[in-house]
C-alpha cells in the first residue's frame, strides 16, 4: 500500500480525495476478530446477492412491458426471443428466494451470537429496515409477470391494508391507483421495484458504515482488545468470502439451470384473470411464516398487526433480550430458546403453505403465540434468571493457546505474545 | 469445516424447505420423460408425432399462441418442410395500399393461426367453456407433463353416484371430476408416418411431450449450459477452498 501511495497520479487523486487510504482501511487492512465462523460469510453474500439482482433486473427491464395486456406476454418474449432471456429470468427469479436465503441465515446468526446488543443496536435496526424494504420489493416483483398468482397475491396483500383504522380506504386506494388491482397498480410496482433497490443499497452503505465503527461480533460475543484478537480482512476475510461465493453460486447455479421453476407456482404461467381465483393462493415461501401468523388471528386488523408486528418486533430485540453475555455458546438456556424459535418459525411456514383448515388453524395458533412469546416472554426471562457460563479473557486466549505464529500483516509486528 | 458444513446445510436446509413446501401434491402416475433429468433432452420423433397430434386433434380448439412456425424447426422439421406446413395455413394481413384487409399463405414468421377469432367465440362454440391456449400449459399445472398426461388418459365412464351436468365427462385426475373437455383421443385418432401405434397413451405422451417443448423451448441449452457452469464452479471452488487453506495456515485459528 505504502508504495502504491507513491505513484504520482494515486498521490494527486489522494491528495484530493483520500479514497485509496479508505479503501485501505475499509477492506484491506480492516481488523476482522480471527474466529469468525462460517456463519459470517452471509452478510457478503447477501450484498452480492442484492447486486446481482439489480444487475439481472436493469437488463430484465429493456425487454419487460409494465402494461396490463402486455406484461405477460413481454415476460414469455423474454423467455423465448431474447438472447439469454430465459437465463436473466430464471436468475431474476431464484435470485430472489437466494437472496432471502442468506438474509434469514444471516439474521438468524444475529440472533445467535447476540450481534443486536451493544453496541451494535443501530447497526441490527438498520438490518431490519433493510429486510423490510426487501419484502415490500419482492412482493411487488413477483406481481410484474402479471400472472395469476401475481394477481391474486396483489389483490390479497393489498387488501390487508384495507384493514387499518381511518386511512386504510385512502391507503389502499393510493396503492391500487384506483379501486382494484389493475394496470395503474402494475404501473406504480414496476416504478416501485425498480427504485427501491437502489434505496436498499443507500441502506446498506449505512449498515456498512455503522459496522465498521465497532467491527464485527463474533461467535464468542467478546470485543477485540488488541492486535492479537484480530486478523487484517484481506487475505483471509477476501478468501474466506470468495470461497462462500462458490458455494453460494453452485445452489444458485443448480436452481437457475436444472430446476427454474421449483420455488414457483404453476399457477402463475396462467396470465392474469380478475375474474377466476385461484383455489388457493399463497404468496412467496420467503413470506409464509408471515403468512401463517396473518392467517392464525381471527380478526382483521389483529392479523395484519400480527403479521407487520412479527418483523417489527425485531426492532425492539436489542432491549427485549437484557442479558449482558452476547453470544449463545455462554447461555444454556438461551441456546435452547433459540433453536426452539427457529423450529417455531419452520413449522409456522409449513402451516402458511397449508390451507387454513383441520389441525393447521390450531398448530398456527400456538406457534404464532409461541413467536410472540419468545421475543415478549422467554428473552426478558432469560435476561433476568439465565445462569451463563464464564467468558474467556479474548478472543486471542482459547484461539492462541501457549502462544502461536504471528499473522503477517500490519498488526503483527506490534504483536504480544498471550 | 464443521462450521462450513453447518452453514452449508442451514442453506440447503431452506431452500429444501422453500422447495418442499412448493412441491405439487402427486396422485396420478409418473411418467419417464426423456426430457427430465441433468442430461435430459427432447425426443425428436415424440415433438413431431406430438405436433401432428395437436395439429390433427388439439387445435380445433386450443390455440397455442407463443408457437411461430420459426420455432418448429427446432423439433425436428427442416425449414422446407415448415414453410409447406405453413403454407396450408391461410392467415389475414394488411393493411395494403388501399387500405384493405387481406388473406395470404402464412410464412415463417407467423404464429401459429388461433382456432377462434376471441375468448367469446371461443365459448360459444365450446360449450359456454373457455379451451385454454396450450403455450404455457405444461408449466401452468401443479404436476406439469405427469398431470396432462394423466388427465388425457383419464376419462371413464362417471361412478353409479355422480350426476354429470349436461356437456360434462367425467375425468378420474381432473379437479372435481367434471371437465368440460370431452374426451378429445381414441386409439388411432391420429395415423402416425413413422408407424409408432396410435393408442391412446402412446398419443397423450406425444403430445405433451410437444407441449412440454412449447411451455420450455430452451430446456436442452439451458441443461447443456447448466453442466457446464456447475462444472466450472465446481473447480473454482475447490481452487477457492485450497487458496483459503493455504492463506490460513499462515495463523493460529
Amino acid at each position: 500500500m505504502d508504495k502504491f501511495l507513491q505513484i504520482p497520479i494515486v498521490q494527486w487523486i489522494e491528495y484530493r480525495l483520500p479514497i485509496f487510504s479508505f479503501m485501505n482501511e475499509s477492506i484491506v487492512v480492516y481488523p476482522t476478530p480471527r474466529n469468525l465462523n462460517y456463519w459470517w460469510n452471509f452478510g457478503s453474500l447477501a450484498g452480492i446477492a442484492l447486486s446481482l439482482q439489480i444487475v439481472t433486473g436493469i437488463v430484465l427491464a429493456f425487454h419487460y412491458t409494465p402494461q396490463a395486456d402486455l406484461a405477460f406476454a413481454s415476460v414469455e418474449h423474454i423467455m423465448r426471443d431474447v438472447n439469454y432471456g430465459w437465463l436473466l429470468r430464471y436468475a431474476h427469479a431464484n435470485g430472489g428466494s437466494m437472496f432471502f436465503t442468506v438474509v434469514f441465515i444471516h439474521l438468524f446468526r444475529g440472533m445467535y451470537y447476540g450481534s443486536y446488543k451493544a453496541p451494535r443496536e443501530i447497526l441490527w435496526m438498520l438490518g431490519v429496515v433493510i429486510l423490510l424494504m426487501m419484502m415490500a420489493t419482492a412482493f411487488m416483483g413477483y406481481v410484474l409477470p402479471w400472472g395469476q398468482m401475481s394477481y391474486w397475491g396483489a389483490t390479497v396483500i393489498t387488501n390487508m391494508f384495507t384493514a387499518f383504522p381511518l386511512v386504510g380506504d385512502w391507503l389502499t386506494t393510493l396503492l391500487w391507483g384506483g379501486f382494484v388491482v389493475d394496470n395503474p397498480t402494475l404501473n406504480r410496482f414496476f416504478s416501485l421495484h425498480y427504485l427501491m433497490p437502489f434505496m436498499i443499497v443507500g441502506v446498506v452503505v449505512v449498515h456498512l458504515w455503522a459496522l465498521h465503527v465497532h467491527k464485527s461480533n463474533n461467535p464468542l460475543g467478546i470485543d477485540m482488545k488488541g492486535p492479537q484478537d484480530s486478523l487484517p480482512f484481506h487475505p483471509y476475510y477476501t478468501i474466506k468470502d470468495m470461497f462462500g461465493l462458490g458455494v453460494f453460486l453452485l445452489v444458485f447455479a443448480w436452481l437457475i439451470f436444472f430446476a427454474p421453476n421449483l420455488l414457483g407456482e404453476a399457477d402463475n404461467y396462467i396470465p392474469a384473470n380478475p375474474l377466476v381465483t385461484p383455489p388457493h393462493i399463497v404468496p412467496e415461501w420467503y413470506f409464509l411464516p408471515f403468512y401463517a401468523i396473518l392467517r392464525a388471528i381471527p380478526d382483521k386488523l389483529l392479523g395484519v398487526v400480527g403479521m407487520f408486528g412479527a418483523t417489527l418486533i425485531l426492532f425492539a430485540l436489542p432491549w427485549l433480550d437484557t442479558c449482558k453475555v452476547r453470544s449463545a455458546r455462554f447461555r444454556p438456556f438461551f441456546k435452547m430458546a433459540f433453536w426452539l424459535f427457529v423450529v417455531d418459525v419452520f413449522v409456522l411456514g409449513w402451516v402458511g403453505k397449508n390451507p387454513p383448515e383441520g389441525m393447521f388453524i390450531l398448530i398456527g395458533r400456538i406457534a404464532s403465540i409461541y413467536y410472540f412469546a419468545h421475543f415478549l416472554v422467554i428473552l426478558p426471562l432469560l435476561g433476568k434468571f439465565e445462569p451463563t457460563r464464564p467468558l474467556p479473557e479474548s478472543i486471542g486466549t482459547p484461539v492462541l493457546k501457549g502462544g502461536g505464529e504471528m499473522p503477517s500483516g500490519a498488526a503483527a509486528a506490534k504483536m504480544e505474545k498471550s | 469445516m464443521r462450521g462450513l458444513m453447518g452453514a452449508a446445510a442451514a442453506a440447503i436446509v431452506f431452500v429444501g424447505f422453500a422447495g418442499s413446501v412448493t412441491a405439487a401434491e402427486g396422485g396420478y402416475p409418473k411418467q419417464n420423460w426423456s426430457f427430465d433429468g441433468v442430461f435430459g433432452s427432447f425426443d425428436r420423433a415424440a415433438l413431431q408425432r406430438g405436433f401432428q397430434v395437436y395439429q390433427e386433434v388439439c387445435a380445433g380448439c386450443h390455440g397455442i399462441k407463443y408457437i411461430a412456425f420459426r420455432n418448429l424447426t427446432e423439433i425436428g422439421l427442416s425449414e422446407d418442410q415448415v414453410k409447406a406446413i405453413a403454407a396450408e395455413y391461410e392467415v389475414e394481413d394488411g393493411p395494403d395500399d388501399e387500405g384493405e384487409m387481406f388473406e395470404r399463405p402464412a410464412i415463417l414468421s407467423d404464429i401459429i393461426p388461433l382456432p377462434f377469432a376471441n375468448d367469446n367465440a371461443a365459448r360459444a362454440s365450446n360449450n359456454g367453456a373457455l379451451p385454454p391456449d396450450l403455450s404455457l400449459m405444461a408449466k401452468a399445472r401443479p404436476g406439469g407433463p405427469d398431470y396432462l398426461h394423466a388427465l388425457l388418459i383419464g376419462y371413464e365412464d362417471e361412478p353409479d353416484d355422480v350426476t354429470l351436468n349436461e356437456g360434462m365427462s367425467y375425468n378420474r385426475y381432473f379437479s372435481g371430476n367434471q371437465i368440460a373437455m370431452p374426451p378429445p383421443l381414441d386409439d388411432d385418432a391420429v395415423e402416425y408416418s413413422d408407424g409408432t401405434a396410435a393408442t391412446v397413451d402412446q398419443m397423450s405422451s406425444d403430445v405433451v411431450h410437444f407441449m412440454m417443448w412449447a411451455a420450455e423451448p430452451k430446456l436442452e441449452v439451458r441443461k447443456r449450459m447448466g453442466i457446464k457452469v456447475m462444472l466450472f464452479l465446481l473447480v473454482l471452488t475447490a481452487l477457492l477452498y485450497a487458496s483459503k487453506r493455504k492463506i490460513w495456515a499462515r495463523v493460529d485459528h
